[in-house]
């Protein structure tokens, strides 16, 4: 393993600290309370919000306040390539335990006692960064089903290929530190208007230093996407008052 | 000190996090929060400017119950003394044996005489704890079984707007349509007629839920129920008596009878 292999350019012509192209929409799955639709790069993900509903199992209920339940699913035909296999998987329970935990600090359910929120994340296709994907569309649908959020959550990975430093790995980036080591891979979830993190993983090796300056550098990119979020949910608005669907 | 500013308009529509107005000189109201010296939506809605409160009337989200209010339930079970009722909300609702019916109801006597599953029943929230346990009744006027017709759910947030002020948007769809029409403060909604007047209400009503954000609402209905039924509509007219209706309600009929609630639509 030689520490001198340089990244020098990216290989799809961003920006160290530009994203890949990104689509929001809200109110995309009528039957729900909200819905949001997040598309980054090749990256798609639908989020459905039903709810505050009575909930089930009933040892799960909190009298305390309501509950968020989040599901994440790949769908059978969304990697490159190979199936995945449907259902709960190890990777899709750890995942939407994590983004459960990356929502939970912005959402006020103090007034549904015993009730949840449920969200059901779904990924037609993805290439790197679904669960940022996912966390970003959870957040569009849950402030388009009305529910009370002190902010957005945005999410987008940052990480280090070779020797530099940027956002928004796709797959190409990420596999290649499979076997050079030299690739930290870490999605993170940010509150926009306090700068809190709600979501840190890390896949791969980086230095404390490196670490704090790669998010650091990345605030930008957050304030960002939750504007791209927050106009999904207006140009829900401005459609439905054009007669549009 | 920095200066105020305010930074969305008045009728904007807010997102959750997105600052208002940066400053001091303005207060958080309804639906808005301070963040250190910046005033924050803290839930999808239309924003309020009243002087120097902030506020936001939501745009979305499920029925929360209150006190007073009159809905549209559905019995859903029979309990030992009362009738489960679901009133489109996260919580459901009990209809208890003396609050049903001014009847005498023998010990052990079949409920299902009086409610049976899936009966539809206009009712009015009697209690609501600080858990959400809810009490319905059945006394009161306009409180009653539905029989025939339709019903549809719209977002209840957007309820307000379709019965419109003092009940002029809802009678003016009742008018045009012939209609009979019953909306419930939870987003239920009642209507029966005529299958093809049936189908203009149900649009206008689906109508009116899309575009309650929109300013000149009540020009665009009207605009809508002519040309969907061919006949004109006289607005001054309907809100006349619109109000006359609403006043009379006032008015108590007899006296062991609680007024009627204002926000809620009997149909004549």
């Amino acid at each position: 393993m030689s520490s001198d292999l340089k990244y020098e350019k990216r290989h799809d012509g961003r920006d160290w600290l530009e994203t890949r192209p990104i689509e929001a929409k809200a109110g995309v799955i009528k039957k729900a309370d909200g819905s949001g639709y997040f598309k980054i790069g090749k990256t798609e993900a639908y989020a459905a919000v039903y709810g505050p509903r009575e909930m089930h199992p009933k040892f799960l209920q909190n009298p305390k306040g309501g509950v968020l339940r989040c599901n994440y699913n790949m769908m059978p035909f969304s990697g490159a390539g190979e199936r995945v296999r449907p259902g709960p998987s190890r990777r899709s329970k750890e995942i939407s335990m994590v983004t459960d935990k990356s929502l939970v600090p912005v959402v006020n359910l103090d007034d549904f006692p015993n009730a949840v929120v449920d969200v059901y994340i779904e990924l037609p296709q993805t290439d790197a960064g679904s669960r940022c994907a996912g966390i970003c569309a959870a957040a569009i649908a849950l402030a388009d089903a009305g529910i009370q959020m002190k902010d957005m959550v945005a999410a987008i990975s940052v990480g280090k290929v070779g020797d530099k430093l940027m956002v928004d790995l796709d797959y190409e980036e990420e596999a290649w530190g499979e076997h050079s080591g030299l690739v930290a891979d870490i999605p993170v979830a940010m509150v926009p208007s306090t700068g809190e993190i709600t979501l840190l993983q890390m896949d791969g090796k980086i230095t404390k230093e490196d670490l704090l300056k790669a998010i650091e550098q990345a605030r930008p990119v957050f304030e960002k996407i939750a504007e791209v979020q927050r106009q999904a949910i207006k140009d829900k608005f401005a459609r439905w008052a054009r007669g549009e669907e | 000190m920095k200066e105020s500013k305010l930074l969305a308009k008045d009728k904007d529509i807010v997102t959750p996090g997105e600052t208002i107005a940066e400053g001091m000189d303005f207060f958080p109201g309804i639906g808005t929060y301070r963040y250190e010296d910046r005033i924050l939506a803290n839930q999808t809605g239309l924003l309020h400017v009243e002087g120097k409160v902030l506020k936001t009337t939501p745009l979305a989200g499920r029925y929360l119950p209150a006190k007073n209010d009159v809905v549209i339930g559905r019995v859903s079970d029979i309990l030992m003394s009362g009738w489960r009722i679901d009133i489109n909300s996260p919580y459901s609702s009990v209809l208890p044996l003396k609050d049903a019916t001014f009847d005498f109801i023998k010990k052990g006597a079949d409920l299902t005489e009086y409610f049976s599953l899936e009966d539809y029943v206009v009712c009015k929230i009697t209690q609501v704890t600080s858990q959400n346990l809810i009490d319905v009744s059945m006394k009161g006027p306009g409180l009653r079984k539905l029989r025939g017709g339709q019903f549809i759910l719209v977002n209840a947030a957007k309820v307000p707007r379709i019965i419109g002020r003092q009940g002029s948007m809802v009678s003016m769809v009742k008018k045009g349509t012939g209609c009979q029409i019953a909306v419930g403060q939870n987003g239920i909604v009642w209507i029966s007629g005529e299958p093809t007047s049936e189908i203009i209400a149900v649009e206008a009503v689906r109508k009116i839920e899309r575009e309650a954000h929109v300013s000149g609402l009540t020009d665009n209905m009207k605009k809508f129920l002519e040309e969907r039924t061919g006949t004109k509509l006289d607005l001054e007219q309907i809100k006349r008596e619109a109000e006359a209706e609403s006043a009379a309600a006032e008015q108590p009929r007899f006296q062991s009878r609680p007024p009627r609630e204002e926000s809620f639509q009997e149909d004549k």
